[in-house]
């Protein structure tokens, strides 16, 4: 390391490691350590892991909350009604998101400026009160509703709020700019002339699309993918303002064990599971964008 | 019957006129090069031709049909990219077998074509390396199969050498030329060397601030240039400015009236040097600096009222004389060219 010194260059490879050991591992850790304990009445609400009964360090440690997750359907449900969920959304943020990434990379110009300013605008607004915003719209006497009947395409309101529908909407709607900007990544480092060789060699402009502009966009699709897909499963905004009765969804779930049963060692259980099952697609992706970015 | 037929192909790009009023033709199995500097218009031409640009004004016919309003997709062209545009997701069989696809070939000939591709080119055994696996030199060759895999009717070349190191550059030059004759198809080269355009090209069409200067043989632009532009770009060259009189008339062929404002232009390996007066005309001059380039020297001479000479002599000759010889210039009357314009 010239000019940064050996201490610099620890430093500098260091300074990553030392913010996510600070601000993931070791809440990863708490949050682990408490899915161990047994929920009990008091401040913190949950049994310590180390006692000191006089006779020396004691550890009480238990897979109870564990086996009641395996026990009870209710929390595999949740977590396959998110996951079912988030990955509709991705497939449809994806669909969504693909035209829109390649409309705004390929014809090159200062338009693309704006139109990815355009893309990431909402991110001005808070995030709630984006997802509040979509009740005063699809509620029974909201915008839409009223602008349908009064256009006469229908007599009596839609049930658009708090049902599958709206939770899909409002995942779509929010996680929309996290495939866009990826995928705008991988299609304007295009090569252009990749593409011009593709025609020239007689491929008509849907062909070199399928043969040339889509493979090599395709680290853009999985990181898209996963930056959809992994927030979205853990969601509780959406599915708890946009949700109804029905909605099963894992971070609403969480939510409810840790402010309405205070039961944080089940709760902490849950998000340890949560992680644990996010972490290995998160893997196979990574190995996945790693062998392209080699080839 | 020409090949490639180019009539009054202009193109415009904004106010900049990238090709002005190109009209050429180009033989059937000629190798011809578009030489020009950077900015000329040559790489706009080459992508009318290729159908990545439309012409503003003019048609563009190969083999008798006017391709002018076809996409890239319909031209039976193909092209070589200066970056060789390999796709990095596809081996090299992959990358050759890629135009055979768009046609529906069977499996079993496009195998067998995109195996006599990598022998022409010498890459029998890289069918499986992906592009970046491969050196400088063998993505070229994998370019230039790939281009020739369809058997186009016409192959553009854009500057083909120019990503190659220099050693590489002769030796690709002649596999090139080789290749060409072998397969026989039409080569359209664009390059903005004046020496790769010589020692490759049957026919050279030297283009100028998006117009076309001149076409000729090698010979005739190197030895015979028709313009200041063309003479100073072919080479190494000396020019003399001023007008005619009477006595230069051994430099005729110019039927020029006396008065005429000319350039004698002068090969800087056409200059004799000699420490006593040659017998004839000749120029005084004292050496201001030596340029060794090997096997030959550029010997930077001032002759009277400051002008500035260059000669090109082989080094032997060139080590007896050093900064301030007094020297004389001569050369022969044949090797002088008289231009005009």
């Amino acid at each position: 390391m010239i000019g940064i010194g050996r201490l610099g260059g620890l430093a500098l490879i260091g300074l990553p490691f030392l913010w996510l050991g600070l601000f993931f591992l070791f809440p990863l850790l708490i949050v682990l350590k408490i899915s161990l304990a047994q929920s009990a009445i008091g401040i913190p609400p949950y049994t310590p892991l180390l006692t000191n009964d006089g006779a020396g360090l004691k550890i009480q440690a238990t897979l109870a909350n564990f086996a009641l997750l395996a026990s009870d359907d209710l929390y595999l449900r949740a977590y396959l009604g998110a996951l079912g969920n988030a990955a509709l959304a991705t497939a449809l943020c994806l669909v969504l998101g693909y035209p829109i990434a390649y409309a705004i990379a390929r014809p090159p110009g200062p338009q693309r400026q704006l139109l990815l300013f355009l893309v990431m605008l909402p991110f001005w607004t808070s995030f709630l009160i984006r997802v509040y915003a979509w009740i005063a719209i699809l509620k029974p006497n909201g915008l839409l509703n009223e602008l349908l009947i009064a256009s006469g395409l229908i007599a009596t309101p839609l049930p658009l709020l708090n049902n599958g529908f709206s939770v899909e909407l409002g995942l779509v709607y929010s996680y929309l700019p996290f495939m866009i900007l990826p995928l705008y990544g991988s299609l304007s480092a295009l090569d252009e002339s990749l593409i011009e060789a593709a025609a020239d060699l007689g491929a008509r402009p849907f062909r070199a699309f399928l043969g040339v502009t889509l493979p090599l966009s395709l680290p853009g699709v999985a990181a898209g993918s996963l930056l959809v897909l992994i927030p979205a499963v853990g969601e509780f905004v959406i599915p708890d303002l946009l949700g109804g009765p029905d909605t099963l969804m894992i971070g609403k779930v969480l939510w409810d064990e840790f402010f309405n049963n205070r039961d944080w060692p089940v709760a902490s259980a849950v998000a340890v599971v949560l992680v644990a099952a996010l972490a290995i697609p998160i893997l196979l992706a990574q190995r996945f964008l790693e062998r392209e970015r080699v080839a | 019957m020409a090949l490639l037929e180019i009539a009054g192909v202009s193109k415009r790009f904004g106010t900049v006129a990238a090709v002005d009023e190109v009209s050429l033709t180009v033989d059937r199995g000629a190798l011809f090069a578009l030489l020009g500097p950077s900015g000329c218009g040559k790489t706009t031409l080459l992508r009318m031709i290729a159908g990545f640009e439309t012409p503003d004004h003019g048609r563009i016919v190969i083999d008798g049909a006017d391709v002018t309003a076809l996409p890239p997709y319909a031209r039976p062209v193909n092209m070589m990219f200066q970056s060789y545009a390999l796709f990095p997701h596809m081996d090299v069989a992959g990358n050759i077998a890629f135009g055979l696809r768009q046609e529906k070939m069977d499996r079993r000939r496009i195998i067998a074509r995109v195996d006599e591709m990598l022998a022409l080119v010498q890459m029998a055994d890289y069918g499986g390396r992906r592009p970046h696996e491969l050196s400088g030199g063998q993505r070229q060759r994998v370019a230039l199969a790939r281009a020739l895999a369809k058997m186009p009717k016409l192959l553009l070349l854009d500057e083909p050498l120019a990503a190659l190191d220099r050693k590489l550059r002769a030796e690709t030059r002649l596999e090139l030329i080789g290749i060409q004759e072998r397969v026989g198809t039409t080569f359209l080269v664009v390059t903005h060397d004046q020496e790769e355009a010589l020692s490759m090209a049957s026919r050279i069409a030297v283009m100028n601030r998006g117009r076309l200067v001149e076409i000729g043989t090698p010979a005739e632009i190197y030895e015979r240039p028709g313009s200041r532009f063309v003479a100073d770009f072919g080479g190494d060259v000396n020019l003399f400015e001023g007008e005619l009189t009477a006595g230069f008339n051994c430099l005729a062929g110019t039927a020029l009236p006396q008065g005429a404002e000319a350039t004698l232009a002068l090969r800087s390996e056409k200059l004799h040097l000699s420490r006593e007066p040659p017998a004839g005309f000749s120029v005084a001059a004292t050496v201001s600096s030596i340029g060794y380039l090997g096997g030959v020297s550029i010997v930077h001479l001032t002759a009277g009222e400051g002008r500035a000479l260059r000669a090109r002599l082989p080094s032997t000759d060139a080590g007896c004389l050093g900064r301030g010889t007094a020297v004389w210039v001569s050369w022969s009357p044949d090797d002088g060219v008289v231009i005009t314009r």
